[in-house]
């Protein structure tokens, strides 16, 4: 049986390799420049999608505000690279913990509001950093926005085609995964899950809830910070508009869509989401409406999304005791 | 029968009133180092609200809580399971969509010490936490006849046995005091035994235990001192055959008058 087991790890890592070979033959072979485009949107939404699914759907709380730590990355890359030239590769981790230290700040007064409330701060918060980037001119270019963002250096290649800029987003995603997954099965996601499934009997057992939901918070918004740093030099330029709730919505609608709980459900999330977007631009602002129905429908049918956790409170919180024998093949959903 | 040691838990005074409610009203207990403690009393009777102000979950409204002789009034439940004081819910708080093993083992929660980094980098300590947090685990539930169940999904477990989860998950805090708050509930008698047993090889082990139990075969067996909550008071506090006889004690129970005289006898 341990031998089965351990073939089987073997393959996996084979399968990992062979994915990661695929993804990164994807730009080479998509046949127009715009399709990479779409590309590096879905890995890049994919990646901040599951920025905001570490604080919904591991730690069960509900964050309306992915956007402002979005923005603060972007801000991060726009001021500093363009006024001291320090470099994209310096100012990524740089991005992610300015984002941390303002999730850190959002998830103070957060501590002891619950549910709907809680949202209404983060939405608040999100607010409030798109407005000081809207007014703060000699730092965010105010309404004029930053420009001319410069491009990263990365072994020479010309990375302003998307074609290369693809590799940042696809090293970012990977990244984000492999250091999640570890984060998620130590005792440290143990907790966040644990504060998700019931905060009363977590604390009973001496869990520090509001330490490690502040710390989840500063988890999530620091790969938020780190994808909006990887976000400003693809799209050259940015201001204060592309930092508003409309963004923070539409990486929640991923989630909500793809699955919150698993690692997988916002990548299918971002992946729906963003081709649908494409698609369905002939019906211009017509197409929230789609979103919108989606959306109910999911919830109505399906509460924890797509590829969600099943096995978890986020799907309704009833235990279907008919799969009693399929709930023994272990906790993969949580994984 | 006086006693000088220090109590491992007391309770001075305790008052806890929600708004005109009085819940708890002027409650003192003595829980010593080493014994079985019940308390008892009719259905809303102030006996989990008690629990709860012990165990951090509200602050009481007026006394005070000693642990080891240290005042412990008002601290959070999580100060409380650092303190290691555990407990385990009436109306079960089981992390139901987590298997068996994962449930015990966030009770080691509080034993570990890895970080975020240590979780990244996969260091020493993180090892020996998840090695210890697995062991420990296992061996709970090994002795609390859960081994065969450690994969399934806590929710799937019959009411019983999903009380038994609890109290193995408590057990994960390597608790100095133990409170369980009607352990026996929803359990047929044959578990109830079982349980009983359990309940007392633990004490046995060195565990103090304080139970709220509604099966009186259960406390009168297994307790050396019993409270008798009725109506937020304590009524009365002694042994189980002190308890057995007592005129104040019957009259909660079964209520004053004629009709309930002749019952008794």
């Amino acid at each position: 049986m341990s031998k089965v087991k351990e073939l089987f790890n073997k393959y996996q890592v084979l399968a990992y390799i062979v994915l990661l070979a695929l993804l990164c033959v994807v730009p080479f072979a998509l046949p127009k420049a715009v399709y990479v485009r779409y590309a590096c949107n879905i890995l890049m939404y994919a990646t901040l999608a599951g920025s905001l699914n570490i604080i919904n759907g591991y730690s069960g709380q509900t964050c309306l505000g992915q956007a402002g730590f979005f923005a603060i990355g972007a801000y991060t890359m726009g001021a500093l690279s363009t006024k001291f030239g320090i470099s994209f590769w310096l100012l990524l981790p740089l991005a992610g913990i300015l984002a941390a230290f303002v999730g850190f700040l959002v998830s103070l007064p957060t501590l002891k509001l619950k549910g709907i409330y809680l949202s209404i701060v983060t939405l608040g918060a999100s607010e409030i950093i798109r407005i000081i980037a809207q007014t703060w001119t000699p730092v965010t270019g105010g309404a004029m926005g930053i420009k001319q963002i410069p491009y990263p250096e990365m072994f020479g290649l010309d990375t302003f085609r998307p074609k290369y800029y693809y590799f940042i987003f696809l090293f970012i995603g990977v990244i984000f995964l492999f250091v999640t997954k570890r984060v998620l099965q130590s005792r440290v996601g143990r907790a966040w899950i644990s504060i998700r499934e019931d905060e009363i009997a977590a604390k009973s057992l001496g869990v520090q809830t509001s330490f490690y939901k502040s710390l989840n918070f500063m988890y999530g918004a620091f790969w938020a910070g780190v994808v909006g740093c990887a976000y400003a030099p693809f799209v050259n330029y940015i201001e204060a508009s592309q930092f508003s709730t409309d963004t923070g919505f539409n990486v929640l609608a991923m989630i909500v869509i793809g699955g919150q709980g698993t690692l997988i459900g916002p990548i299918v999330g971002s992946t729906i989401v963003t081709l649908l977007t494409e698609s369905l631009r002939f019906l211009e602002s017509w197409r929230y409406v789609i979103y919108a129905v989606l959306i109910i429908a999911m919830m109505w049918l399906r509460p924890q999304g797509i590829a969600g956790a099943s096995r978890s409170i986020l799907a309704g919180g009833k235990i279907k005791r008919k799969k009693q024998a399929a709930g023994a093949e272990g906790g993969a959903t949580n994984g | 029968m006086a006693d000088t040691r220090t109590p491992l838990l007391e309770a001075k005074g305790i008052c806890k009133y929600f708004g005109g409610l009085k819940a708890v009203e002027e409650v003192d207990m003595q829980i010593m180092q080493g014994e079985i403690f019940g308390i008892i009393g009719p259905n809303g009777a102030g006996k989990t609200t008690f629990f709860n102000v012990c165990t951090g979950i509200y602050p009481p409204t007026k006394g005070k809580i000693y642990f080891e002789g240290e005042d412990i009034t008002g601290i959070s439940p999580e100060k409380a399971a650092q303190k290691r004081i555990a407990r385990t819910f009436q109306n079960l708080q089981l992390f139901k969509f987590m298997t068996v093993l994962d449930n015990v083992k966030i009770g080691c929660h509080i034993k570990t010490s890895s970080n975020l980094f240590d979780a990244v980098v996969r260091t020493k300590k993180y090892h020996r936490d998840e090695e210890y947090a697995i062991e420990k685990s296992l061996d709970i539930l090994r002795s609390i006849d859960l081994y065969e169940y450690r994969d399934t999904m806590a929710g799937n477990l019959s009411y019983g046995m999903q009380r038994k989860v609890e109290i193995a998950r408590a057990l994960a805090l390597d608790p100095k005091i133990l409170l369980l708050d009607e352990p026996a509930a929803g359990m047929n008698p044959p578990e109830t035994r079982s349980l009983m047993e359990f309940i007392k090889m633990l004490n046995q082990e060195g565990y103090t235990i304080t139970v709220i139990e509604h099966d009186m075969k259960f406390v009168m067996n297994s307790c050396s001192r019993i409270l008798v909550l009725n109506f937020g008071e304590k009524i009365f506090e002694g042994t189980p055959d002190e308890v057995k006889v007592n005129q104040e004690v019957q009259s909660a129970y079964f209520g004053r008058g004629l009709v309930a005289g002749e019952a008794l006898k």
